[in-house]
């Protein structure tokens, strides 16, 4: 999937994220220490962490470029691809497995033709498999965004994304 | 003050969340307001009552009354008939709640009455954002007793006396580690708390910090007090987002009442905390990653020793405990070692929260004593097996531990016991599997969770994890070999002894398990090219039963690959070398004429 | 935080927030709350005993409702359970009697029998 960070047209974001940076430099911790909160932040202000915005962060906080690009693949909350407009998260955690949720995978993964990790070519949704949210009680369980559907059905998944779709 | 008359609690739990528990308590608030009704009774929103299957719970007092499953449809007439009538609406009861048209209140009901809650004491019973009703409860009177009247050295002989062990899943003795981080030299010590709960299918650290997070905000601040600390971390998972806020929101309550900053209850000791975001990584459980992590690094594990006791966060001193384990130190100085002792085995002190999960009828959390047996958590307060299905096996320890079969459902759980049988307690999650669960495929799930989640640091972890999964993949897809089954023996031996932390060292202790208990199940795969409990996809074939099928076209309109043909009304047939073996077929024929070997 | 006695005096304040909560084994009060008991006036006189209650900090006594106990032309009504499970029923109850009962029958155990459905019925 192709696409390009502007920074014209994400320079109120960049100005905000100075902003963070310079506050939590104000604050007496190692730089080093204050990378994790500020790419948490940045994640959640671009939706993912394109490589200029790397850069920048990078020389505000006097730390290699290369050390970051290593902390944000490295954990799977950063992404360096954007994300879709639905963010559709299906629980892999033991308990949703047990209770069917590949099948549920596989029936999204065909049904919008995207792979997991991946985003649909018209850039609408996106699918990860999450680790455990902890909502054992309602496996199988999936989010797309801050929606959340317990209990899942395979034969529901249809309908349920057909809404979105039609969105 | 207002005076009410009734409390509605509503479960604020993720699990209750996420059946839309928020929008009820906002329709409950808007009626009663609507009703004139709002200076009477009082709706409270809380942590985790524990039984997440049956939510979203609510629960009336003083009645006691337990509902549960409640839409939003439901309240006005809960508001009309309980709340101004005093009529208990039985429909909308709990369905062990009720027996023989006797309304039992909640600490009655079964599920709860085999539970010993300590560490989940009060969660679903106070409000976690109201450090009033937490201190109603005896809250910070145990940080108040150690600062005013108990020395660092008796506070720490005391958490040593009572037994209790790390609950995390490591079971080393809280009591020693804090003894060690005391002894260790350093101008600065850390206390961290791990609540980077990674542990699929295990959700009591959450549950905690969701419905009681100043018990472990208390606890902390007692542990900086008996090694000399005057800083804390929590490391939580971003995944937890409901934990994030309520602590938070904790921690600024505790500032503001004077619980945390200097001179708390008017003596010199001082102590604060901050809270860092996990970023999905589940080997930053593991501490000396979860360290390297909070210093902005990428959650890699380190040699040990030196352990975080001498040479932790920054290189300094550094106490690690987890949620579970703090939740329980108050309780421990309030009430004494002796006290703590008392429940339990002789070697593991105390209580153990479990997450229920997977084919289980009352999924959820429950806290019992040590040495309460498999059978006794799985049947008595679980419920047993749903839709008569027959038990197989329980998977405990997550992706560390291993699987108990029935033959073993007697024995007595505590650290030692389930390590004696060939799994491991871990942090307390417990997955039931019935009949239908394939082990092979339980076996390379694990597998799968491991290789993604392995840091890539060491060779054995990094490899021989992923060879395995390989080789198991390939028997569950119908191409192994029977000299497979020794490869995968090796290897897991190998990466047990030669892996550099406890995520390679335990990885393969899944597939020894199921080894061991299950080798007829992998026989069959690599014999038979057959999956016993016909879950594995491509050993599995489609057939239609001519007797049964009436000639509908259902199935050929559901196939997405053409592989079925037939005239209407006449019996269609299955072209297995088109099948891609997805199931739709199955799920639309309305005379279950298609079967599957 | 002061002191330990500061954090007691939060903690005794606080206890009325939760209190309902908790199991009590003392006396219990129903109170019958159906449309014939509200329409007499019974959610006023719940409220006159909450009120009393708390007024005179008891911590052991259970204020529940009921629907209708059945006797319509006398309500409001409620019934005081003791621990040993007797039962005494007050009717005709208004806001002032309820008070009333609290301080005799609930503190001092001295039922007042011109108030019970014994006295009114003869």
């Amino acid at each position: 999937m192709d696409f390009k960070f502007d920074l014209d047209e994400n320079k109120e974001k960049i100005d905000k994220l100075m902003e963070i940076i310079e506050e939590v430099k104000s604050k007496n911790i190692s730089k080093k220490a204050s990378l994790m909160p500020v790419l948490h932040d940045a994640q959640k202000m671009f939706g993912y962490l394109p490589i200029e915005v790397q850069s920048i962060i990078s020389e505000q906080l006097n730390v290699p470029l290369a050390e970051i690009y290593g902390v944000a693949t490295f954990y799977s909350q950063f992404s360096l691809v954007p994300k879709g407009e639905y963010e559709i998260g299906v629980c892999l955690g033991t308990a949703c497995y047990v209770k069917g949720a590949q099948a549920i995978i596989d029936k999204i993964t065909a049904d919008l033709e995207v792979k997991v990790g991946g985003t649909s070519s018209d850039s609408k949704f996106s699918l990860i498999a999450t680790r455990c949210i902890g909502a054992c009680g309602l496996a199988p369980i999936m989010t797309i965004n801050e929606d959340v559907y317990g209990k899942l059905k395979l034969e529901e998944i249809s309908d349920i994304l057909k809404k979105y779709k039609d969105k | 003050m207002n005076i009410y008359r009734s409390h509605v609690l509503i479960c604020g739990g993720t699990g209750c969340v996420s059946s839309k528990s928020d929008k009820l308590q906002e329709k409950f608030e808007n009626l009663l307001v609507n009703k004139d009704l709002d200076k009477e009774i009082k709706v409270v929103r809380t942590g985790c009552f524990g039984l997440c299957e049956a939510g979203p719970i609510i629960i009336v007092y003083p009645e006691g009354s337990f509902y549960s499953q409640v839409k939003i449809e439901d309240v006005e007439e809960i508001i009309d008939e309980h709340l101004v009538k005093g009529r208990i609406v039985k429909r909308l009861l709990f369905k062990d709640s009720i027996e023989d048209d006797i309304i039992k209140s909640v600490e009655e009901v079964e599920f709860y009455k085999k539970q010993k809650r300590i560490a989940l004491k009060n969660c679903g019973v106070i409000d976690p954002e109201d450090v009033d009703e937490y201190i109603a409860y005896d809250g910070y009177m145990a940080l108040g007793k150690v600062l005013t009247e108990m020395t660092p050295e008796e506070v720490i002989e005391t958490i040593k006396d009572s037994g209790l062990r790390g609950r995390g899943g490591g079971g080393f003795s809280t009591g020693l580690k804090w003894g060690f981080t005391a002894k260790a030299q350093g101008d600065q010590k850390y206390v961290l708390c791990n609540a980077d709960e990674g542990d699929p299918g295990a959700f009591m650290d959450r549950s905690i910090l969701e419905g009681d997070p100043h018990s472990v905000i208390e606890s902390m601040a007692i542990a900086g007090y008996a090694i000399g600390s005057n800083q804390g971390y929590v490391y939580i998972r971003a995944e937890y987002p409901i934990a994030v806020d309520r602590l938070q929101i904790a921690i600024d309550q505790a500032r503001e009442k004077g619980l945390l900053g200097k001179n708390i209850f008017g003596t010199d000791f001082e102590f604060d905390m901050e809270i860092r975001l996990g970023a999905g990584a589940f080997v930053c459980g593991e501490e000396t990653a979860l360290i390297a992590s909070i210093e902005g690094e990428r959650g890699m594990p380190r040699n040990k020793p030196p352990y975080p006791a001498n040479k932790g966060l920054w290189q300094k001193p550094t106490l690690i405990n987890n949620v579970e384990t703090y939740a329980n130190i108050p309780q421990i100085i309030l009430h004494g070692a002796d006290w703590f002792k008392s429940m339990g085995t002789e070697k593991s002190s105390g209580t153990k929260v479990f997450a229920l999960g997977g084919k289980i009828n009352n999924t959820g959390l429950i806290e019992v004593p040590m040495g309460t047996t498999l059978r006794e958590v799985i049947y008595e307060v679980g419920g047993g097996i749903p839709n008569g299905k027959k038990f197989k096996a329980v998977q405990t320890g997550g992706p560390s531990g291993g699987c108990i079969t029935a033959k073993e459902l007697d024995t007595p759980i505590d650290f030692d016991s389930l390590t004696a049988i060939g799994s491991m307690m871990g942090s307390g999650g417990m997955i039931i599997m019935d009949e239908d669960d394939c082990m092979v495929d339980i076996a390379r799930y694990f597998l799968d969770f491991t290789v993604e989640e392995s840091c890539g640091k060491c060779p054995p972890c990094r490899i021989g994890t992923k060879r395995m999964l390989e080789i198991l993949e390939k028997i569950t897809s119908g191409n192994g070999e029977p000299e497979d089954l020794n490869r995968l023996e090796r290897l897991s031996e190998n990466i047990k002894s030669s892996s550099l932390c406890g995520l390679g060292q335990s990885a393969s202790n899944p597939v020894l398990s199921t080894l061991k208990h299950f080798r007829d199940e992998y026989e069959a795969h690599v014999n038979e090219k057959r999956c016993p409990s016909g879950l594995c996809k491509d050993l599995l074939s489609y057939y239609i039963i001519a007797e049964k099928c009436k000639g509908c076209t259902l199935c050929i309109k559901a196939c997405p690959s053409d592989a079925i043909t037939g005239e209407r009304k006449e019996v269609h047939e299955i072209h297995q070398d088109k099948c891609i073996k997805c199931g739709a077929c199955l799920d639309k024929c309305p005379f279950k004429a298609i079967i599957t070997k | 935080m002061k002191s330990l006695d500061e954090l007691k005096k939060i903690r005794e304040a606080s206890l009325d927030k939760i209190d309902l909560r908790n199991k009590k084994d003392g006396m219990r009060i129903v109170v019958g709350m159906a449309t014939c008991g509200i329409s007499a006036g019974a959610r006023d006189v719940l409220m006159a005993l909450l009120e009393e209650i708390k007024s005179r900090n008891l911590r052991d006594v259970t204020v529940t409702q009921t629907g209708c106990i059945g006797i319509c032309r006398l309500e409001p009504i409620f019934e005081v359970y003791s621990p040993g499970g007797e039962k005494v029923t007050y009717v005709n109850m208004t806001p002032e009697k309820a008070k009333k009962v609290i301080s005799q029958h609930i503190v001092n155990n001295k039922v007042i029998s011109e108030y019970t459905i014994g006295a009114v019925e003869e």
